[in-house]
């Protein structure tokens, strides 16, 4: 848009057009930024690209990055879901349960967790649209609910590698060419989201409920319809998540995954889908991942104090929401300026 | 619901176009039952429907035990939720004027750190308290300078800071706990009113209640609280500094957060960087419960007030049906989405039990926001 400004705008220097230009693109501002951070840290500390180092911080950013491709459908949409976690909780303990406890083939616990993810989405789903509960308040409510379950289903035992199938873990550590296992899974999983979004109509409709809800009821868009199929979307894919967290871990407690709601809506923020609704991509959302993920192994790997991680993780927030601040602000100036003109 | 019938029948034909007449006329010439339905109308109120779920609490309470209505067990029962009861009371304006504070569990942690911190390092409490209400005002200023000068979202920024108040709660104690604290100070957490079963906490949160009550209720803060919840645009033209009264109330969260992680600290005796982990879901969970609307511009502190009974109850009585704290979650998550689905109940309720009295049509709901009314 502002590439087909008027000539008789007075043009900015053309220095300060580029960075707009990039600092409107966060994605690839943000892959610029992983990149050089990647740089940095692998010449402060070699041993940051050995394989192992590189599959251990993929396996859990990829895990991430999948349930923050859901989740920024939801925040598409200006809603929140705030009961990932719970989701990926739930999910993990219930699959490696159906594991442990009957000789299903591993596949079908996987279905079956997938299954639950999306049962939990459409109740968080039903909640907002059929109850009209604000979805803050319905998935802060989930949120505990999901986690209680998991109480219940683990009644107070925990699940350890060895109750699960032999070599079920090793899936985490398995390549492709090279190329972790979970990270094919997840850039699947956002070519497949990516360009759902871009070409199908649901896609074109998250955004418009997203943007202006009332326009989109306008035009014929059945916005509570769409605000649910976001919701059992993230629903799932918080379940496909939790089933890699089982994998990656393992070692299985009622209170796995807690906290990783901040990790996911984080991931999302940082990779510029805008909390307003209406704007983002998930490929922003998975490189917002990746760039915490990062953040998180470069403390590790050049023993850097660990504690400082949250508050890593909450500038790098901040600063986000800043730029796409700043950006709004000075992307709606131009748009005023030319108008008047 | 069997008068129904009747009262229809009194009124034939409720028509829009005649309703003001019936409305004029309506009061005199069915006198009693039309009394009986105005106050049925009246009271679907939500104050009243949580008097009833307290009252029902309660009663299940004594089923379970003798002992549940004794005052021991009311002072230990209220005081397990002081802490995030006397944050729901700073909580309460901040989501009447649409915003929210997530961070404030995180504020509990990191002002529980920095008291064992600087009583580890020798500094006395009567100094030690107030720099970690100092500690508590400036984090508050940065979310409400943030939210309120920058016009970030309140969700996104708290979400922020609960991270980096929490990380800066593990910094400023590593891995250590502190926990020799002097028994005057612990015993302000969980001690009593000499005589009674009074906890000291409670006398604390009645005198702030009442606080809350006056500003929110009472003052021209409060008008101004609402205004800005219901129409921002609108009550800036009208003179209120919108962004100056929302970094107040930020400050003012900040504040009362650090001083319920001095409570927390003191009751039990601890200062560790988890302290008042995930405390911020029952502190909206009450503010939610008491009728506060979550997009704000509705609500009340007795609502509120009411809700920090109930919730104290509730948490009692599945204690007393042995559930423990990991399953009690699951009650209080569905308590807070029904609390938002019953009003809308009560609503419908209100508004049928109208139509028969007063013999005419209204929209059975508000449009919701995004909703094409046809």
């Amino acid at each position: 848009m502002a590439l087909s400004a008027p000539a008789n705008v007075r043009a900015p220097s053309r220095v300060g057009t580029l960075i707009g230009q990039a600092a409107r693109s966060r994605e690839l501002t943000l892959a610029v930024v992983v990149i050089l951070l990647t740089a940095i840290v692998a010449i402060l500390a070699p041993n940051f690209l050995s394989s192992s180092n590189v599959i251990s911080v993929t396996a859990l950013t990829a895990i991430i990055a999948i349930a923050a491709v859901g989740e920024a459908l939801v925040i598409i949409t200006k809603n929140i879901d705030l009961s990932v976690e719970s989701t990926m909780g739930l999910v993990a303990f219930v699959v490696a349960e159906v594991l442990k406890g009957q000789n299903l083939p591993v596949p079908a616990a996987w279905a079956i967790g997938i299954g639950l993810g999306l049962a939990l989405g459409m109740v968080n789903g039903l909640v907002i649209t059929i109850f009209r509960v604000p979805s803050i308040v319905a998935t802060l409510g989930t949120l505990s609910i999901f986690r209680g379950l998991t109480y219940f289903v683990a009644n107070g035992h925990e699940i350890n590698a060895t109750d699960l199938p032999a070599g079920y873990t090793d899936a985490a550590s398995q390549t492709v060419f090279g190329v972790p296992l979970f990270v094919i899974l997840a850039i699947v999983v956002v070519i497949v989201v990516g360009l759902a979004l871009r070409y199908t109509a649901l896609g074109r409709h998250l955004y418009a409920v997203g943007s202006n809800a009332d326009a989109a009821a306008t035009i014929g868009i059945r916005s509570r319809w769409t605000v649910f199929m976001a919701f059992a979307l993230s629903g799932m894919l918080a379940g496909v998540a939790g089933v890699l967290w089982g994998i990656e871990f393992g070692q299985l407690y009622a209170s796995s995954a807690s906290g990783e709601s901040l990790a996911v809506i984080a991931a999302v923020v940082v990779g510029g889908v805008s909390i307003a609704g209406g704007s983002g991509t998930v490929v922003g959302a998975a490189i917002g991942a990746l760039f915490l993920g990062l953040i998180n192994n470069a403390l590790t790997v050049l023993s850097l104090p660990q504690e400082w991680l949250q508050v890593i993780y909450g500038v790098v927030i901040l600063f986000a929401v800043a730029t796409d601040a700043v950006v709004q602000v000075r992307t709606q100036r131009a748009r005023a300026r030319s108008r008047t003109r | 619901m069997t008068q129904d019938p009747r009262a229809a029948s009194q009124q034939p034909d409720p028509s829009p176009a005649s309703s003001a007449a019936s409305v004029a006329a309506g009061g005199h010439s069915r006198g009693a039952l039309s009394r009986v339905l105005g106050s049925l109308s009246a009271a679907a109120r939500l104050e009243v429907f949580l008097v009833v779920i307290l009252a029902f609490l309660v009663w299940w309470g004594t089923q379970l035990s003798p002992f549940f209505l004794t005052w021991s067990n009311f002072g230990f029962s209220i005081q397990d939720v002081m802490e995030i009861s006397i944050m729901a009371l700073a909580m309460t304006p901040i989501i009447i004027t649409g915003e929210i504070d997530l961070s404030v569990e995180s504020m509990v942690g990191l002002s529980g750190c920095v008291l064992g911190w600087l009583w580890a390092s020798g500094v006395p409490l009567e100094i030690a308290i107030p720099l970690v209400l100092i500690v508590g005002a400036l984090g508050g200023l940065l979310n409400g300078l943030i939210v309120a000068r920058w016009g970030l979202p309140s969700l996104v920024v708290t979400l922020a800071t609960l991270a980096l108040y929490r990380g800066l709660a593990h910094v400023v104690l590593g891995s250590n706990v502190i926990s020799n604290f002097p028994d005057d100070f612990t015993n302000f957490g969980f001690g009593y009113l000499p005589g009674t079963s009074v906890p000291w906490t409670l006398l604390v949160f009645l005198l702030l209640a009442v606080v809350a009550v006056a500003i929110i209720h009472g003052t021209w803060i409060g008008r101004q609280v609402f205004a800005v919840g219901k129409n921002k645009d609108a009550a800036r033209y009208s003179g209120v500094r919108v962004a100056g009264l929302k970094t107040a109330l930020f400050v003012v969260s900040g504040v009362v957060a650090a001083f319920a992680g001095i409570i927390l600290t003191a009751r039990t005796s601890t200062a560790s960087p988890d302290n008042g982990l995930n405390m911020t879901l029952a502190v909206v969970t009450i503010v939610v419960l008491g009728g506060v609307d979550i997009n704000g511009g509705k609500g009340t502190v007795p609502g509120v007030i009411l809700a920090v009974f109930i919730l104290a109850t509730l948490k009692s009585a599945l204690t007393q049906a042995g559930m423990s704290t990991d399953y009690q979650n699951v009650a209080i998550g569905l308590l807070l989405i029904f609390s938002v689905i019953a009003p809308q109940f009560a609503r419908q309720f209100r508004v049928l039990v109208d139509r028969v009295r007063l013999g005419r049509h209204r929209p059975v709901r508000d449009p919701m926001p995004g909703e094409v009314v046809r």
